[in-house]
């Protein structure tokens, strides 16, 4: 257990290509972290600096407080679950469970202890003789997570982990990941590309973009107060509707709220923040026709077609309430709801 | 096949046994001529059912040879065939795994160079090679022994190509999850590259072997010592008598004799052997 920091950390590539822009990064002792980002922005570079698998161009990287550029993966006591699992195709689960102990001359009565405690735990027991090839995507799975916490490592490091499972196995498996790491309290770092599964798995978020942090918070703190246009487009599906200031001038008629500041380029607004009638709050009216409408369950996506801008918006509503499609449609954007953004920087305006 | 046309199967079985007798024909006559007196070729009439001398004519070859026709006892023979075909096969292997492992794995100065160098050796087999490479054997004074048969051969550039293509079809993540897991560079060679090229490792053997039983050119050039004479040139010079007929029922025992090494060894790895060819195991 301990905590992981990095110091102005910046990876270079052969061929002048920066993945990551030097950054700092605190993670606390037991903290369960999340990178999130688009496919290439860099989060398996970060992850992999901080195993060891890959070298540090610039700066420093603490486990527990001590210096681990120069330390090899093994010796920086992390454990890794990857994508593809990476299971030793010619060893039994056990031996998979076993190898890592193995070869850092763990008494046998311990190793057994330790296998036999994991098996416990992931309910991999009855396939501890069996090969990997002869386990389901999910059993493959649980035994690479078999495989990290035997090792009662400082870390866990995950990279993208759930990928190659189907969405209900995906959704177990996330819920077990997040026990499971409550109930060891080891620190860990988890990277995935699915905004849902960073917004349900993380302590804290670390959105990134193009080798840079875009924002670091609680999910919560992400969600309702985006730091800049990029997050406020990649988190949240729907995703939050954004319009240029000067197109929702058009569609309200000519003016804004006086809240809205003169450096605002762009102005959003979650589709399930827009309402059906205003309830006496100040807020900014839209007409539009029903393009589309998506029943989820309990809710429905409405896709409004905006005349002047000729723009889509996403609204959320209960039920099928009073909507159909082709009719046209009034909605209200509570001024309280609205986000905005910089002009310039993309940067969030408080 | 999930069709069922009578005509189509009729032909296509048809064609598979003229093969299989094209193939065991031969195999059987010389084995049926092993069987006869010396006599029973003088009317230049290959007999086609078994003769009743088998026990002699094997006997008299595996116990004294036919020293006339100038070849050691058979025994001897077989023994330096083995010790060539295994050196070769073994020592093949172990340069090639281990090579191919240098230039998958490590970084160094001129790999690429290496891979090259040792990729374009696949162009010059023995025989093209064979005069300077007779040349090295004999200043290194290595004509006459096991290490100037076996060592020319054993350096070439197949099977480290072939080792080289697997190895790079295995993941990055299982090299990087051995690496967490603490295993050095020998380490991750034996206890994961090592097994998983199990399949890869019997195919070559199996090819190696017959490769290295079946030559023929190079053992003539390089021994001259009848203690060092291998069972595929003894048959040649069986043949190759003087004033007289060759001794036909001897020639095709020692030639059946000769087969069943390599057939062993094929029947012994098959199971290995045909999964390395089909299968690649993920
Ligand atoms: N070994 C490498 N050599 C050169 N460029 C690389 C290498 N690995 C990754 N990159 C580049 O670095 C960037 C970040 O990659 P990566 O960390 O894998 O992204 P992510 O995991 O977020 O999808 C990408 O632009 C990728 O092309
Ligand atoms: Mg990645």
């Amino acid at each position: 257990m301990a905590a992981i920091d990095l110091a102005g950390v910046k990876k270079t590539y052969p061929g002048n290509v920066t993945a990551i822009h030097p950054l700092d990064l605190n993670i606390a002792d037991g903290e369960l972290l999340v990178l999130v980002g688009p496919s290439g922005c860099g989060k398996s570079t970060l992850l992999r600096m901080i195993a060891g698998l890959e070298t540090v161009t610039e700066g420093e990287v603490m486990i527990g407080g001590g210096p681990v550029n120069k330390r090899e993966p093994a010796e920086r006591d992390i454990a890794m679950v990857f994508q593809n699992y990476a299971l030793y195709p010619h060893m039994s689960v056990r031996g998979n469970l076993e190898y890592g102990l193995k070869n850092r001359g763990t008494p046998r009565a311990e190793i057994d202890a330790r296998v036999e405690e994991a098996a416990r735990i992931l309910e991999i027991g009855p396939f501890l003789e069996r090969k990997p090839r002869q386990l389901s995507g999910g059993q493959r799975q649980r035994v690479a997570m078999g495989r990290a916490i035997v090792r009662h490592p400082k870390a866990f490091l995950f990279d993208e982990p759930l990928s190659n499972l189907d969405a209900k196995l995906r959704g177990q498996m996330r819920v077990e990941i997040k026990r499971l790491q409550r109930s060891l309290n080891t620190t860990s770092v988890y990277v995935t590309h699915d905004q849902l599964e960073a917004m349900t798995l993380a302590d804290r978020v670390v959105v990134m973009n193009a080798g840079r942090i875009e924002q670091i918070g609680k999910p919560t703190e992400v969600y309702e107060r985006p730091a800049s246009l990029f997050v406020a487009g990649f988190v949240g599906s729907p995703p939050m509707n954004l319009f240029g200031t000067d197109e929702l001038k058009t569609e309200a008629g000519g003016s804004l709220p006086e809240s809205i500041g003169a450096n605002t380029g762009t102005i959003g607004i979650r589709p399930d923040a827009v309402t059906l009638s205003a309830n006496g709050n100040p807020a900014i009216a839209v007409t539009g026709t029903i393009e589309l409408i998506e029943p989820v369950g309990g809710e429905s996506h409405v896709y409004l077609r905006l005349p002047k801008t000729d723009r889509v918006m996403i609204l959320v509503v209960r039920g099928h309430e009073g909507v159909s499609l082709a009719a046209d449609l009034t909605v209200h954007l509570p001024v309280g709801a609205l986000h905005q953004f910089d002009a310039g920087t993309g940067r969030r305006i408080d | 096949m999930v069709e069922n046309r009578p005509w189509l199967t009729f032909f296509s079985h048809a064609i598979l046994i003229l093969g299989v007798l094209a193939v065991a024909f031969p195999v059987y006559l010389a084995f049926i001529a092993s069987t006869h007196p010396q006599n029973a070729f003088i009317s230049g009439l290959v007999p086609l059912l078994p003769g009743d001398r088998m026990i002699e004519n094997y006997g008299t070859m595996l116990d004294a040879g036919i020293s006339t026709s100038g070849a050691p006892p058979l025994g001897v023979m077989m023994w330096n065939s083995l010790v060539m075909a295994l050196s070769i096969a073994i020592g093949k292997i172990i340069i090639s795994i281990l090579s191919a492992f240098a230039i998958v794995y490590f970084r160094f100065p001129f790999r690429l160079l290496a891979f090259w160098a040792i990729f374009i050796t696949l162009m010059l087999p023995v025989e093209v090679r064979i005069l300077p490479t007779f040349k090295v054997v004999a200043d290194l004074g290595l004509l006459n022994s096991y290490a100037g048969l076996s060592i020319p051969l054993i350096a070439s550039a197949t099977a480290t190509f072939l080792f080289r293509q697997f190895f790079i079809t295995v993941p990055d993540e299982l090299t990087e999850a051995a690496r967490v897991d603490g295993a050095g560079p020998m380490k991750f060679f034996r206890d994961i590259l090592l097994p998983l090229s199990r399949t890869n490792i019997a195919a070559l053997f199996v090819i190696l072997f017959i490769y290295g039983w079946n030559q023929y050119l190079w053992p003539l050039l390089i021994t001259t010592d009848e203690s060092y004479y291998t069972i595929v040139m003894g048959i040649k010079r069986m043949v190759q008598v003087a004033d007289s007929q060759p001794n036909w029922n001897f020639v095709m025992a020692t030639v059946t004799l000769a087969m069943l090494p390599p057939v062993l060894v094929v029947i012994l790895m098959q199971r290995l052997f045909v999964k390395g060819l089909v299968e690649t195991e993920k």
